[in-house]
């Protein structure tokens, strides 16, 4: 009699206690193992070239956010604006294409409404596996000496950008100084 | 004092619950008439508390009693009426207090329609019923009590989330909810079955109508999720697989599977275990949704807030679900009988195909869907699937399905013949190919998935078309009147829902291909084309809402000069949110293409950011998710089930199966 529903039982089992565990992850507050860590080496594809590479090193110098974004993320574009108004007010924005295609991504960053400077092109999520990439969007903030300080997973918010990014921003900038 | 009534409704309701989940069964059991009769009167007793308590709440809102917790969270001053009404099912509590109350309203249905019912089928039914009326007001009661009030009164309430405030929203979560508590019938009937340990035709012709009224609904609750999606995020896009979407999907597929399956259960006494098992499987999906919904175990833009008591609470509904249908299964397995049996190239062979197509689909979105959390619970990589993965793996799915939708409802069951077949719809097939072929290039731009796309859907379309005929010529000799005759509700609903079926094809096709859209800097004055119309800036101007502030843009399109139409797009502050503003679309939707123009953020000066849409065929695909629902419920109403039902006691107590039936042509 347990032999007819033997396999059925034990995919129960195993799903229901993956869900079990999951439970006790809170997925919006993940603490990235990687804060306070220099940031993961890569080496891409220029989104904007083929031809030149983008590694870390193209990250560090100075302060800057890291946003890891893909044009079929809908959380991507909500946050779009906002990212848009922080280039505007000086803030350096480099950014991850992340599992994503050359035409749409230019598409979704037509020339107005690009916040980035430095792209990395990542079709395969190999950088974004270094990074420990959770979900898009994930936003990063590097100090000028490339290390991360910083991890937001999901797409920013007014409230997340005034009270967590803009003052973190402004020390590091103060420290630098 | 209002709000403490409605809590003790509710409260009652919750006793009711447990009696109707027990005494039916006992009476069934024990074969106590009494106590079988119960049932009904039970489920009638859940409602009216239920409604009762429902009306307490939305009289909290529209009262605006901001000591009732919930209420001032979801609700303001400000908040016009009739979303005040709505907001009610706008949070977690309220919208778990819908879905009781219409679970008790099927149930009465049930109690209602089914009197035909041997006694003890119907007793098993209710009393299955009672118990997940019982899980799910426990949980309403245990962990979301709507009423809770606040020790310290706010002056004024939070507000119901924007996006909310919109009549998409007024009716997606009722439809999606009647088709989720619809397979709560379903599994009822399954269970029962099982419980008598007699799965036949007669019990899939019981519950085939319920499942149909149920799936209706269902598809019309993600169709209207969709549609708004569309045009109230503002990004044109109309699915995401988000986790959310993916929850109501799922069950969507599995109902899909269902309904068919069903039908060879009921013809031919086949897939018996099969079916039962997609009730199950269906029905512990919508948990599996809630469970993803609201436990907040999945990020997601637009799922309810975090709580783990939750989450443990609707896990523990699952694993009772499964372990115990599983159980009941294991037991019962050995009396069910194997089905009529049929060769490899028939409707049954067909029907399985689809089924198995439909099934591995599910599969496929439930693996995009968790297996990012699997691997995180795993403590392994993190990792985020996206639309890439679902495109890959759903589409190929899909392709294959669509091509069995044109051939199945044409051939016989038990044995058909592959030649006949060939010879009767070689001349539709040339002609969908031709159509695939032509069609792109009449867009402008061939490209190979879209041919493949329409070419299908203009089979389906034919091939149904081709067995209309056929049917009504059957009957040539007997006049206009008898030919009409025989195109049964039951055969027009699967036509049109097929039907439905391919128009919802032909969008996606057009709209993944051939969808223009312009992100472009528009100062007043300025043009912009997309999609061979000119968008021009008129000018920008601050509008006042009833609880919003609005820049409001006046944007003319015109075509080779003439006007078409004049869009306001709007940029929305809500008062209780103004640092998040939200977009409002603005369309002008004509059968072959829509018009999209949503306004972006201020640029420098006077200029805006403004993004233009030209969407092909959408409104194929709104019109298509109508055909199938409609075409449902046109199925459900068909008199052989209301006859059936006349006749059913019968049918129970002398023929165990039906198996032997001569084979009949519909599906229905």
């Amino acid at each position: 009699m347990l032999r007819r529903i033997a396999f059925p039982l034990v995919g129960v089992l195993v799903i229901l206690g993956l869900l079990y565990v999951g439970l006790g992850i809170d997925s919006r507050a993940l603490p990235s193992p990687l804060v306070g860590k220099p940031a993961p080496a890569f080496q891409l594809e220029s989104f904007y070239d083929p031809e030149e590479i983008v590694t870390e090193a193209d990250f560090i110098g100075e302060v800057a956010l890291v946003n890891v974004w893909a044009s079929w993320c809908s959380s991507c574009r909500s946050e779009k604006p906002y990212l848009m108004e922080l280039a505007r007010q000086g803030v350096t924005i480099h950014g991850f294409n992340y599992r994503d295609t050359r035409a749409d991504a230019r598409r979704y960053l037509s020339a107005e409404m690009n916040p980035y400077d430095k792209i990395a092109f990542d079709p395969n999520g190999e950088a974004g596996m270094e990074w420990g990439v959770y979900a898009t969007p994930e936003t990063y903030v590097l100090d000028a000496g490339g290390t991360i300080r910083y991890k937001h997973i999901g797409p920013l918010t007014p409230r997340i950008i005034r009270e967590e990014v803009l003052p973190l921003i402004e020390k590091l900038e103060a420290e630098n100084r | 004092m209002i709000a403490e009534l409605g809590n003790f409704a509710l409260i009652l309701a919750f006793c009711l619950a447990i009696s109707q989940g027990v005494l039916p069964l006992v009476g069934a059991r024990t074969g106590n008439e009494r106590l079988m009769a119960t049932g009904r009167s039970l489920a009638v007793g859940q409602l009216v508390f239920l409604a009762f308590s429902y009306a307490a709440l939305t009289w909290a809102f529209v009262a605006s009693d901001f000591s009732v917790e919930y209420v001032a969270r979801n609700s303001n001053l400000a908040l016009p009426t009739q979303y005040k009404v709505t907001a009610v099912w706008g949070g977690h509590e309220g919208s778990l207090l819908l879905w009781v109350l219409l679970l008790a309203a099927w149930g009465v249905a049930v109690a209602v329609f089914s009197k035909a019912l041997p006694r003890k089928m119907l007793a098993r039914v209710m009393g299955v019923l009672g118990i997940v009326s019982t899980g799910f007001l426990a949980f309403t009661v245990l962990t979301s009590n709507p009423f809770n009030r606040l020790a310290r009164v706010p002056a004024d309430g939070v507000d119901l989330n924007p996006l909310l405030q919109d009549p998409g929203m007024i009716a997606h979560p009722p439809l999606l909810y009647m088709g989720y508590v619809g397979m709560s019938v379903v599994f009822a009937f399954a269970i029962a079955a099982l419980l008598s340990g007699r799965l036949d035709a007669a019990w899939a012709r019981w519950s085939r109508p319920w499942t149909t009224v149920a799936w209706c609904f269902l598809t019309l609750g993600v169709g209207v999720g969709s549609w708004w999606a569309y045009y109230e995020l503002g990004w044109g896009g109309w699915w995401f697989w988000d986790p959310v979407e993916n929850a109501s999907f799922m069950p969507w597929l599995t109902a899909t599977a269902l309904l068919h399956s069903l039908a060879v259960t009921e013809k031919r006494g086949g897939f018996k275990v099969w079916t039962v098992m997609l009730a199950i499987l269906t029905f512990a999906l919508t948990i599996l949704g809630a469970f993803i919904v609201r436990s907040g175990v999945i990020t997601s833009v637009h799922s309810f807030a975090a709580d783990p008591d939750r989450g443990v609470f609707l896990l523990s509904m699952l694993a009772a679900t499964l372990l115990g249908s599983l159980a009941l299964y294991a037991w019962r397995a050995p009396r069910v009988g194997l089905g009529g049996g049929f060769g490899w190239y028939s409707r049954e062979s067909l029907l399985l195909g689809n089924n198995v197509l439909l099934v591995v689909a599910c599969a496929a979105v439930f693996v995009g869907t968790l297996y990012p959390l699997a691997l995180d619970a795993l403590g392994l990589s993190k990792i985020s699937v996206g639309p890439p993965y679902f495109d890959a793996v759903f589409m190929p799915l899909m392709m294959p399905m669509l091509f069995l939708v044109g051939v199945g409802p044409l051939i016989a069951w038990k044995q058909a013949d592959p030649v006949e077949t060939s010879k009767q719809l070689r001349w539709v097939f040339l002609v969908s190919i031709l159509i695939g072929i032509a069609w792109p290039f009449a867009m402008g731009l061939w490209k190979p998935l879209t041919a493949l796309g329409l070419g299908l859907a203009a089979w389906i379309l034919l091939t149904a078309a081709v067995d209309t005929r056929n049917r009504m010529m059957r009957r040539r000799s007997q006049g206009v009147g008898s030919m009409l005759g025989a195109l049964r509700p039951s055969f027009l609903g699967m036509h049109l829902a097929h039907a439905g079926l391919a128009l919802v094809v032909v969008a996606i096709s057009m709209v993944n291909s051939y969808e223009v859209e312009r992100d472009v800097r528009l100062a007043p004055g300025d043009t912009a084309t997309a999609g061979g119309y000119e968008f021009t800036m008129l000018g920008v101007g601050g509008v006042r809402g009833p609880n919003y502030d609005a820049d409001q843009a006046t944007i003319e399109v015109t075509r080779n000069g003439k006007p078409v139409a004049t869009l306001t797009p709007q940029r929305r502050y809500y008062d209780s949110q103004s640092d998040m503003p939200m977009h409002q679309a603005s369309l002008h939707r004509r059968p072959t293409r829509d018009l999209y123009v949503s306004l972006g953020e201020r640029l420098s000066g006077d200029a805006w950011l403004v993004r233009l849409y030209y969407k092909p065929y959408m409104f194929w695909m709104w019109v298509g998710g109508l055909m199938m629902a409609f075409g449902g419920f046109l199925a459900a109403a068909d008199r052989r089930y209301r006859l059936a039902r006349e006749r059913s006691t019968v049918v129970a107590e002398e023929r165990p199966a039906a198996t032997g039936r001569s084979a009949g042509q519909e599906v229905g």
